[in-house]
């Protein structure tokens, strides 16, 4: 597929006048205990790939994290904001905050100021009420829980092998192998998204996190 | 905005697209094809049973998406075409399904602007087996399989970790069958009944698969 080269032509190399995206594959999955959640590395500007190893996977609290996708800056912005906010408010209950309270933050500030921001979110978490839960907030700011979501430019592609092979009830270590090999499959269709996979596991326990390189990505057969 | 009482509806100005799911895969022996039957313009549906599997020979059928018009009328072409072609040559086996797959080609590639349909071809013939071929605005590729449509993009993944070499009909089948259900679950340009064809050294079996009996997956 061809794209359109703006009034300048040759004169700047394109990402001079490209914004920075986040083009991105992000997928979050609940499991008994806590939720799984994982991304791709690469920031784009243009063709250009501005950072082969971001790090998308953001914490927001000590068991709250946020996937982001979309305009780096913009959501850069937002998960600072959410993160002063949910921390002011940790203090005040004086207890841990709940997922859905970071969720429903989210999805304020994405929901008043959905002209002026492209950024799609999934906010995902362990707390001491419900457990491990997934919300997700995309483009034009709705917020709803799924045992399940995939986000980013890189999603399309995945999810009919997502919906083909979620079972509810899946252990913590099927839930790192369904993530990985989900991602995988998506940077490798998705110019927009790849470099390394980057895992977390967020539970009662804490928070552990994983990285899996390029030659260590599952391998699928794509003749 | 115009304000009118009764507006006209938009799908009476837009072009009629088959919006689309359409895959096909060889097997050893053969090949399965498999679409879906939703034809659109705009936001109506103006045929939910249409089939998009054509066929420009006994054993070679094409898989049709884009511009409805549009692949239409270069399968009727192609498939007059390689009628003509088993006449004039002195042949006495059929057609190849490279032949078939450059005649679409040529066709697609030479009118690449002012045409917008793209359709996998796919079939069995004496000197390759079964093979299908890819002809996305005026390339020839012919690969193990081949997905296209609006609905693709959703089961990239999908059929990127499911596929194996040398599966066996019924297997191949099965596989259809389950992306094409994955995609019409996903685009809103897909849905309706699922049309198979299997095409071996015997011939062409057409099969529809109603909505019912569909094969289900987990939904959120």
């Amino acid at each position: 597929i061809v794209s359109t080269f703006n009034n300048y032509n040759d004169l700047y190399p394109d990402w001079t006048q490209r914004e920075v995206s986040t083009g991105t594959t992000i997928m979050a999955v609940e499991f008994e205990g806590g939720v799984v959640i994982g991304a791709d590395s690469r920031t784009t500007t243009g063709a250009y790939i501005a950072n082969r190893v971001t790090d998308k996977l953001t914490p927001i609290h000590e068991r709250i994290f946020c996937c982001r996708s979309g305009s780096a800056a913009d959501t850069q912005a937002i998960a600072d904001a959410v993160t002063y906010q949910l921390g002011f408010h940790s203090i005040e209950l004086d207890e841990a905050p709940l997922v859905q309270t970071a969720a429903s933050l989210f999805r304020e500030m994405c929901y008043r100021y959905r002209e002026e921001l492209m950024a799609g979110i999934i906010v995902a978490g362990w707390d001491p009420r419900r457990g491990g839960q997934v919300y997700t907030v995309p483009v034009g700011g709705m917020m709803t829980r799924q045992p399940v979501s995939v986000g980013g430019s890189g999603s399309s592609y995945i999810y009919g092998y997502v919906d083909s092979n979620y079972r509810a009830g899946m252990s913590k270590e099927e839930c790192l192998k369904f993530t990985a090999e989900a991602l995988t499959l998506a940077m490798e269709r998705d110019g927009s998204s790849g470099g390394v996979v980057r895992l977390a596991v967020i539970s009662e326990q804490g928070v552990e996190r994983q990285v899996i390189l390029g030659n260590q990505l599952p391998k699928f057969s794509t003749v | 905005m115009s304000e009118e009482l009764f507006p006209e509806p938009e799908w009476l100005s837009e072009e009629v697209k088959t919006g689309t799911t359409i895959i096909a895969v060889t097997f050893d022996g053969g090949v399965v094809l498999g679409s879906d039957s939703r034809v659109s313009a705009g936001e109506s549906v103006v045929n939910r049973v249409m089939n998009k599997l054509s066929p420009l020979h006994d054993k070679i059928y094409c898989a049709l998406s884009g511009s409805a018009a549009d692949a239409q009328t270069i399968a009727e072409i192609v498939n007059y075409q390689l009628d003509v072609h088993s006449y004039l040559s002195p042949m006495s086996y059929d057609p190849l399904v490279c032949s078939a797959a450059t005649l679409v080609k040529n066709i697609s590639y030479k009118y690449k602007e002012e045409l917008s349909a793209h359709l996998i071809v796919a079939g069995w013939d004496r000197k390759k087996g079964g093979q299908v071929y890819a002809t996305l605005n005026g390339l020839l590729s012919r690969q193990p399989f081949a997905i296209g449509g609006s609905g693709s993009f959703y089961i990239n993944g999908f059929v990127d970790a499911e596929y194996r070499k040398n599966m066996t009909k019924r297997e191949s089948q099965e596989f259809v069958v389950n992306a094409l259900t994955l995609a019409m679950g996903r685009d809103g340009s897909s849905g309706g009944v699922a049309y198979v064809v299997t095409i071996d050294k015997d011939g062409a079996e057409e099969k529809c698969v109603l909505g019912n009996e569909l094969p289900k997956f987990f939904d959120e």
